[in-house]
């Protein structure tokens, strides 16, 4: 069974953390990730730098550019993580932007996910028409669940279509922003993540955009089966280095 | 074969919509209402009395006398230089902010490389009464001086992209990052024939009276509408997808198109992305781009900030990919000395954008009896500076 779709089936509210990988420095990946999971982290989504992310705001951008200038190439990713699988079982899902994965070939790049242990991707600038047209049976064929994104102004028919795609969660952006833009969440957010429950859709749904500490996770997960943080981990990386990974986690889960 | 856009936004293998779920409501609005809203009457009425009354339409087709002779050929020049704010860039803002009024959009952004389309589209937003956001590289806010104050003049705020490279691409980054925060209310112009589609489509349209007039305008001057050749330069692609887009699958008119060389194609600062780019997605769209091998978009070099953009619009990748078009490079110094021999002998200053355009003669030959167009795409005011320093004048 894939390992997401094991870690939905427990009884809990999950947490997931996004960092770029190769930052703050380029031979960090292996321990972040190692960390994380011993912090009591649920899910982690190592994101590849690329030049131009833009659905991402200030924090992330200046994650990836350092991370590029550190050396972080797609190949050394799966050199770096080759081994993952000997310490680390929690799911692990590569967020990125298209254009690299295109480049090195989507075929390959999945074969080379599953190979290392990659459970899922997400790939925003990948839209799910094209996805559901030309890529859906490769990444299935190496046992890559593709993570669709849904925002306030999504249209229910939409929804019920990528929830069709979808086979794993749904990620569930808070509001209509870059990443890292906005904090906290008002009646627009909590409108949005009611509807998007009564819908009983078959993926469960995780939120992401807009959490950053225990309150906010705890209201994301109110309405969804978990939350994802992005910007206000990276920020913590930046400011407080890697030897506090697990107080930031302990900060967000009690 | 057909060389336009099919029903799915591709021009060929190019095109596409490869945008975040953020931008679909945005994308999807347009792509639905951009056909209807162009083929309304009102809308035809309105957008073809702007560019009579307040660009200066049509352009005039003028027979370059002394240039002709030189060449040995028969040389007409497309003058978009003459028209409201110096450039052809102005044909799409009008089509653009029309088109934002009927989608009922009240805040208009837009990026900017040299300024030109950025001023453009504060023209428009000033005449229309309409809030105005211009992204634009730190790099080029300092280097574009002058335009960065005709944007303020007219009433737009310029906010500088401070991300990776700060110029054109970090410019295109941060207004569509503007526009995922702000999904509503906002209208963003795209300024080339890029981006993710109906975009490309829509600036070639809103861009093709070009094509239309240089048909009937031909026709008076030498009784056929058909040119043997058309020729524009490019950078995203705008002025050449409008000076070709009647002739597209006439294949009796050549299509030519010259990228800017930069210091030379091998020189490792060019912009020439036909021969140096790789199929891949930049900015929602599949295209030719320049790219390192891992993915990577690079930063291209011209001395015309408004060739200097890592990739080229999907009409034009597949011109060129299917042969349909012959591509040509010029380099700095080759545009430039073309630019001075206009001045010299037509007593016309061009952008040195369209300086690439002219050095077409560098490359080819054509015969005596060939009728060649060029797109005389801007005017050279902008660019002044940059001649003096060059030259030493």
């Amino acid at each position: 069974m894939n390992r997401i779709h094991q870690k939905l089936q427990e009884n809990k509210k999950l947490l997931s953390i996004y960092f770029t990988a190769g930052y703050p420095s380029i031979n960090d990946t292996v321990s972040i990730i190692e960390d994380l999971e011993k912090s009591g982290v649920d899910m982690i989504e190592i994101g590849l730098p690329f030049s131009d992310p833009l659905a991402d705001g200030p924090t992330i951008q200046a994650s990836s550019t350092q991370a590029l200038k550190n050396g972080m190439t797609t190949e050394k990713l799966f050199e770096q993580i080759k081994d993952i699988r000997k310490t680390v079982s929690i799911p692990l899902i590569i967020m990125g932007y298209f254009n690299p994965v295109l480049q090195y070939g989507v075929e390959a790049f999945c074969k080379k996910c599953q190979e290392v242990g990659i459970d899922g991707l997400i790939l925003p600038d990948l839209p799910v028409d094209v996805y559901a047209e030309q890529y859906k049976d490769t990444f299935e064929k190496f046992g890559l669940k593709n993570i669709f994104l849904i925002t306030p102004q999504t249209s229910n028919e939409r929804i019920q279509f990528i929830d069709s795609v979808s086979d794993g969660f749904i990620y569930m952006v808070s509001s209509a922003s870059t990443t890292g833009a906005k904090s906290g969440f008002g009646d627009e957010q909590t409108q949005y993540f009611e509807r998007i429950a009564s819908m009983q859709l078959k993926n469960p749904q995780i939120v992401g955009f807009g959490i950053s500490n225990n309150e906010t996770f705890t209201q994301a997960t109110q309405y969804a089966k978990g939350a994802i943080i992005g910007s206000a981990f990276i920020k913590h990386l930046t400011n407080k280095g890697v030897n506090t990974i697990d107080a930031f986690v302990k900060g967000i889960l009690n | 074969m057909s060389y336009n856009i099919n029903n799915k936004g591709y021009y060929g293998e190019f095109g596409g919509a490869f945008i975040p779920e953020m931008l679909y409501p945005n994308v999807e609005e347009l792509r639905q209402n951009y056909l209807k809203v162009m083929a309304e009457p009102e809308f035809q009425e309105e957008f073809n009395q702007l560019l009579k009354d307040y660009v200066g339409r049509p352009s005039p087709l003028y027979f370059a006398k002394r240039l002709s002779e030189k060449y040995t050929t028969k040389v007409y020049l497309k003058r978009e230089d003459l028209n409201h704010t110096g450039a052809h860039k102005v044909n799409n803002t009008i089509g653009q902010i029309l088109m934002a009024k009927r989608l009922g959009k009240t805040r208009i952004i837009a990026e900017t490389g040299a300024g030109q389309h950025g001023v453009a589209t504060a023209t428009v937003c000033a005449l229309m009464g309409l809030e105005c956001i211009v992204y634009m590289g730190e790099i080029d806010i300092a280097r574009q001086a002058p335009n960065v104050a005709r944007m303020k003049m007219l009433g737009a705020e310029v906010h500088p992209a401070l991300s990776g490279s700060r110029t054109l691409k970090d410019a295109t980054n941060e207004a569509i990052r503007d526009w995922i925060n702000n999904p509503v209310n906002t209208h963003y112009i795209i300024g080339s024939a890029i981006g993710p589609h109906p975009y490309p489509d829509m600036v070639t349209r809103f861009q093709s009276v070009i094509s239309e007039e240089i048909k009937w305008q031909l026709k008076v001057h030498e009784g056929r509408e058909n040119p043997d050749y058309v020729v524009a330069c490019i950078g995203g692609g705008s002025n050449a997808a409008g000076t070709y887009y009647h002739f597209l699958d006439n294949e009796d008119v050549g299509i030519i198109a010259v990228e800017a060389a930069g210091k030379g194609i091998d020189s490792g600062e060019s912009a020439a992305t036909s021969v140096l780019g790789k199929e891949g997605i930049i900015h929602g769209c599949k295209t030719l781009l320049m790219q390192t091998n891992d993915g990577q978009i690079t930063e291209p070099y011209s001395i015309s900030a408004g060739l200097d953009y890592p990739g080229v619009g999907p009409l034009h990748s597949h011109l060129y990919k299917s042969g349909r078009g012959e591509f040509y490079s010029a380099t700095d110094d080759e545009a430039m000395t073309a630019g001075l021999e206009l001045a010299q002998l037509e007593g016309i200053i061009p952008a040195i954008e369209t300086s690439h355009a002219l050095a077409i003669f560098e490359h080819k030959t054509f015969k005596p009896e060939d009728i060649v167009v060029i797109s005389l795409s801007g005017r050279g005011d902008k660019d002044l500076q940059n001649y003096i320093d060059y030259f030493k004048l």
